[in-house]
């Protein structure tokens, strides 16, 4: 593995603005925090909030009108800043599993051959070796998006960013690729900021949780997570999982009721 | 890891396991096409038939048998396989005279939305011209040599191509452009891993498209201005009333539109694995 770095993530006062003909709309308002090396980090909040805003952000897909995102340490040659898992269709269908998995080292310029040696030995850690040769549209909805975080650690960033990376599997796929998710983590523990609207997702998840409300997207809350690592999803049953859940719920649940127009 | 060094291409070592979606095999004239030269043979059967017994004139619609031998003598002289060769080189000509500005122009218009808005009226203007209106056009100012017939029919390939790849280009889903921009793609890697290989099954079909057009006006343009080619075959045959001779070209031109669709399918299913045919 090649020298990398583990910074810690700045971001300060960061606003973005769409302009619009009546002046414009905020998605995102002043929103400030820190990620700490090794921190695992959701962002949970209701739809509309700004929250993919924030992920795109981060991902540097777009820029924001004020404010600024600072890592504390310099940038390592061969380490990319941040990788961003989709929530769907972030795989090239025209590549295999095993060229989707290595495009983040091909995109560094490293070698055939070797980001080739490279994206096979992680697919055998993760159980994927025997779908290397095959296209996306030969693989289920969640082994898709397996080769996806598959395709992001190989990439070792400083920053791995996920956007509802399971929103679009049943109940029993997203519990397994949260645990899976969380096993291949342990061995990287990279820096990550997750964003969901499954507050007991990123209750379970994470050992911070950004609760955020919008018109305009700001962070209402932080939330520490009592938990423990490594972590047993079985968790869930606990007592103050299900009371921090609760009082995350109360936190977002008028504006998710007046988006609906549902009174209480 | 001898295990894990599996054959890329090798597609009989692929996964085929329950999590994946049915491979369906693209129709090609394959399991039914025992079914197809049943029926061919069917009709054959009939039209010869009726026309040896009088029940369809001859003279409009001689025997197969007939035109088989017809043909068969057109071989053996040579004015088939040279009029097929006049043909086909003038396709080609015209295929890579339209089809690759148009390509590379489609190229450019898909990823441009402003160059788009200024020349899409010109081509929408031009689009609907029936291309063979422009022949006497072209060779008041061509000449009456290859030159007008060529540049004719690169007009069949040019706007299929166009419309196609500009198509192709502009639907391309734009997450596939942020997943590249995340991992830091050059121009260059955008260009042959996003834009290359996703606007290709639409390039493909602009090529089906603009070969049957481009085959057409060849054939219109020599029916009216050629000596040579299949077209001005078929043209002499009604002038002389060799009605064989005539079914004799048409069969060749039927043959080349079935040759150039069947190329074209196994070339998609080449070029194209990763698209689940339908």
């Amino acid at each position: 593995m090649t020298a990398s770095s583990r910074p810690t993530l700045i971001c300060q006062g960061i606003s973005k603005l769409y302009p619009t003909r009546s002046g414009g709309i905020a998605a995102l308002t002043n929103v400030s925090f820190t990620v700490r090396p090794e921190e695992f980090v959701c962002i949970v909040g209701p739809s509309g909030c700004g929250k993919s805003t924030l992920l795109k952000l981060l991902a540097g897909l777009i820029a924001p009108t004020t404010g600024q995102l600072i890592f504390s340490e310099p940038a390592v040659p061969d380490q990319p800043r941040n990788a961003l898992v989709f929530q769907e269709h972030g795989l090239f269908p025209w590549l295999t599993v095993l060229d989707n998995v290595a495009f983040g080292l091909e995109t560094r310029g490293v070698r055939r051959q070797e980001r080739q040696e490279r994206a096979r030995a992680f697919l055998a850690q993760v159980g994927l070796s025997a779908f290397a040769d095959n296209y996306p549209h030969e693989l289920s909805v969640g082994m898709r998006q397996r080769v996806g975080i598959a395709r992001a650690f190989l990439s070792n960033p400083q920053l791995l960013l996920m956007d509802e990376p399971f929103s679009a599997l049943d109940a029993q796929s997203k519990l397994v690729l949260q645990e899976e998710l969380l096993r291949i983590w342990k061995d990287h523990r990279t820096m990550v900021v997750y964003v969901t609207h499954d507050i007991e997702e990123a209750v379970l998840l994470g050992d911070r949780v950004l609760v955020m409300s919008g018109h305009p997207g700001r962070i209402q809350e932080e939330i520490q997570i009592p938990l423990g690592r490594p972590r047993d999803l079985r968790d869930r049953e606990q007592q103050d999982v299900r009371k921090i859940a609760w009082h995350i719920w109360k936190a977002i649940e008028a504006e998710v009721r007046e988006d609906l127009r549902v009174a209480s | 890891m001898a295990h894990l060094e599996s054959n890329r291409s090798g597609s009989a070592r692929r996964f085929t396991g329950r999590f994946l979606t049915e491979d369906s095999p693209l129709h090609l004239p394959g399991s039914d096409a025992w079914l197809v030269g049943i029926i061919v043979v069917v009709l054959l059967g009939a039209w010869e038939g009726a026309a040896r017994a009088g029940l369809i004139s001859a003279l409009f619609f001689p025997p197969p048998s007939v035109i088989a031998a017809s043909a068969t003598a057109l071989v053996r002289d040579g004015t088939l396989p040279m009029n097929m060769a006049v043909t086909l080189e003038r396709l080609l000509f015209g295929m890579l005279l339209g089809g690759i500005p148009g390509l590379l122009l489609g190229q450019l218009l898909g990823r441009s939305p402003r160059l788009r808005a200024v020349i899409n009226p010109f081509f929408a203007a031009a689009h609907p011209i029936p291309k063979i209106a422009i022949l006497p056009l072209i060779m008041i100012i061509f000449g009456i040599g290859e030159a007008p017939k060529v540049i004719v029919a690169a007009t069949g390939a040019f706007f299929p191509m166009l419309i196609n790849t500009m198509t192709g280009v502009q639907q391309i889903n734009p997450i596939h452009f942020e997943v590249a921009q995340n991992y830091g793609a050059s121009r260059w890697k955008v260009f042959t891993r996003v834009i290359l290989p996703g606007s290709l099954p639409f390039m493909l079909a602009g090529l089906l498209l603009a070969l049957n057009v481009t085959l057409l006006l060849t054939i219109a343009v020599e029916m009216v201005s050629s000596q040579t080619g299949l077209g001005a075959m078929i043209w002499l045959a009604w002038e002389t009333m060799h009605v064989e001779d005539l079914y004799s070209a048409l069969a060749v031109i039927t043959l080349f539109g079935i040759g150039f669709n069947f190329a074209l399918q196994h070339l998609r299913k080449r070029l194209v694995p990763w698209e689940v045919a339908t």
